[in-house]
């Protein structure tokens, strides 16, 4: 019998799981999780702003809590675990937020950005490696490329320094045959371990993470209760159960695996992600997951359907960090049909 | 007699140094004596030779070899380089034009400071984002005295953005957010930049938000209104996309920016704007000369 590999398990509850709930995450949340964390054994732990490093703004939503003090509430809580952020050139800079987070203790930094434009991130990773910690590649919206160009820009990013890289379907768009397709090309090609990040729009998280582990991943992420950006992520108690029953060798306490469901549900209860007819749409539009909020907010301003936003937004090709054309989109769609008695023009 | 154009130099041949010239070339005011870079067969310096442009390859010692001849500099190379450039420029007394993100000299965004930078050695052009957003943080400033926190976030279609842009995002981030610093009278300021895949190609979007107790909205539109209009004056393809409006407690404003298309498609907005910022300093340098 082939022994199954060793599955790197990452704990992203605490940075995807900020889309959820409006960036208003708290510190003693930030806490008891942690805690519950580290106590399931997950390899790391993402803590932050949804969108990563320096993201509080305007234009995705300003965190409750500063990023500093996140990220040192969580480290004073980890021992095994290791703590990590998501930075996204674009909205991080080296100076202002990298700097600081590698003072607050960050061991593993995943650089991400969108998944054509890996040479944004050569600074970034090169920092990291040449200050000696760990940074991984990150390729998001990776529904968006086909598995050819996605093994090129990993490749850029290998040679960067990026000791891992991860395939996120930011918009829960795929389906098993291109989570085999795509990760099995990156796991046969590149030197370093690859790693798959689900969202459930279509209702896959887990079987496209299964897809993943089976096309040679070695890194997976999850959240607990799936608390993440739209319909949310593959949620991690069934991740531990699905490595469990498949015999891959993890580093997880299986009870205490579990356990973190029925934590999140009291932490955040209220907040955690549901599949319906606007996440439903958010995956076959191929639209970014954490769009989910604020197309609602500007569907209702502007009385048009959030699900024709999506579609709109789709049919642009928008890509993450973009939110701010939701509003143009909305207008221009309310203006399209201003038979819509629940038009008010806002110019 | 007739008139005698100033003798203007572009150093760097990428996609913004190209795009400058084919600007210079228009200009009724300026003549372009030398086009300098690095790489004889890099497709700018090749569009440049089809155009009969005197070119060199030395770089900065081109410039040096040619410096009776230049009044003035378009610096389009990097930050990095631009710091070595500068004190060089000035000691040839050669007014230099910067469109890298050194800020080096005075920050310049024609529709707001224009008259106060024409007798400066140095004047930097900011950023893309910069000069399309710093115009309507300044507008916004003028209309509302107690602006707590201003953003920016530009959108640019990959195609665009060439090796330097990529490599120096955190320099565009850092610089775009000092400018509207500057010229939008607020401390805490922030910029993100998106890089967009699309095809075709996106056009360049800049959207403005601010955080402010109690907006005057329409001053603000009154005032913004005018200010797109003196941009329009020098950046054709400038057009407010969405009026300011409130919207979850942010003020907030956008504009796309069509490219000439002299260059790059017209897609390519980020390089029209800082382009035609900085030709309208140039020829402003230019006409006051006389």
């Amino acid at each position: 019998m082939s022994t199954l590999p060793h599955i790197t398990v990452c704990d992203a509850t605490l940075r995807d799981g900020s889309h959820a709930y409006s960036h208003q995450i708290t510190l003693d949340q930030v806490r008891a999780y942690a805690t519950a964390s580290e106590a399931a054994g997950f390899s790391f732990l993402e803590v932050g702003h949804g969108n990563g490093l320096g993201a509080s703004s305007l234009q995705v939503g300003e965190s409750l809590v500063p990023e500093g003090e996140m990220l040192r509430a969580a480290k004073a809580c980890l021992k095994n675990t290791k703590l990590s952020v998501h930075v996204i050139p674009g909205f991080a800079t080296i100076k202002r937020e990298i700097v600081n987070a590698l003072e607050n203790g960050v061991e593993l930094f995943r650089i991400g950005c969108h998944c054509t434009e890996a040479d944004v991130s050569q600074r970034h990773i090169s920092y990291v490696r040449s200050a000696g910690h760990e940074a991984w590649g990150v390729l998001m919206m990776s529904h968006m490329a086909p598995a050819d160009v996605l093994l090129e820009e990993s490749k850029k990013m290998q040679s960067y320094g990026a000791q891992g890289i991860v395939l996120m379907d930011s918009a829960g768009a795929y389906f098993p045959k291109d989570v085999t397709e795509k990760i099995g090309l990156l796991a046969e090609k590149l030197e370093v371990p690859v790693g798959f990040h689900a969202h459930d729009n279509l209702g896959l998280s887990i079987a496209n993470s299964l897809a993943a582990l089976e096309a040679g991943a070695k890194i997976i992420d999850g959240t607990a209760k799936g608390f993440g950006a739209g319909a949310g992520n593959a949620p991690l108690e069934l991740l531990a159960a699905v490595l469990k029953q498949r015999g891959y060798k993890n580093s997880l306490d299986l009870y205490k695996a579990l356990d973190v469901a029925a934590l999140a549900t009291k932490l955040f209860a209220g907040s955690l992600p549901d599949s319906n007819d606007i996440t439903i749409v958010s995956g076959l539009a191929g639209v970014f997951s954490g769009f989910a909020k604020p197309v609602q907010r500007a569907a209702k301003q502007l009385g048009v359907d959030p699900r024709d936003i999506f579609f709109e937004l789709g049919r642009r090709q928008v890509v993450g960090g973009q939110e701010d054309l939701i509003l143009e989109v909305a207008d221009e769609l309310a203006r399209r049909t201003s038979t819509n008695p629940n038009f008010y023009p806002i110019s | 007699m007739s008139f005698k154009k100033t003798g203007v130099a572009i150093l760097g041949t990428g996609n913004i140094g190209t795009d400058l010239l084919i600007k210079v070339m228009r200009s009724p005011f300026l003549e372009c004596v030398l086009f300098a870079g690095r790489n004889l067969s890099s497709p700018g310096m090749t569009k440049a030779s089809l155009l009969s442009v005197p070119v060199s390859a030395k770089g900065l010692q081109g410039i040096i070899d040619h410096k009776d001849e230049i009044s003035l500099v378009f610096d389009a190379t990097s930050a990095e380089d631009h710091f070595k450039h500068a004190p060089i420029f000035e000691e040839l007394g050669i007014k230099a034009v910067d469109l890298t993100p050194a800020k080096v000299g005075r920050m310049c965004v024609p529709a707001v400071n224009l008259g106060e930078c024409l007798d400066l050695p140095n004047v930097n052009m900011i950023t893309c984002g910069g000069q399309a957003s710093i115009p309507l943080a300044y507008a916004i400033s003028k209309a509302n005295p107690d602006v707590e926190y201003i953003e920016t976030v530009s959108s640019i279609a990959s195609r665009s953005a060439g090796p330097a842009t990529r490599i120096n995002l955190d320099e565009y981030l850092q610089t775009t957010e000092k400018g509207l610093q500057f010229f939008g009278a607020c401390e805490r300021t922030k910029a993100i930049l998106n890089l967009n895949p699309a095809q075709p190609c996106v056009h360049m979007q800049t959207t403005v938000m601010a955080k402010i107790a109690n907006p005057d909205i329409e001053k603000t539109r009154e005032i913004v209104a005018t200010m797109v209009s003196q941009i329009r004056e020098y950046v054709p393809g400038y057009q407010l996309l969405l009026e300011p409006i409130v919207e979850s407690g942010r003020l907030i404003t956008m504009v796309r920016v069509d490219g000439l298309g002299d260059y790059l498609p017209k897609y390519a907005g980020n390089l029209d704007i800082i382009n035609c910022a900085a030709i309208a300093y140039a020829e402003a340098c230019a006409r006051r000369a006389k």
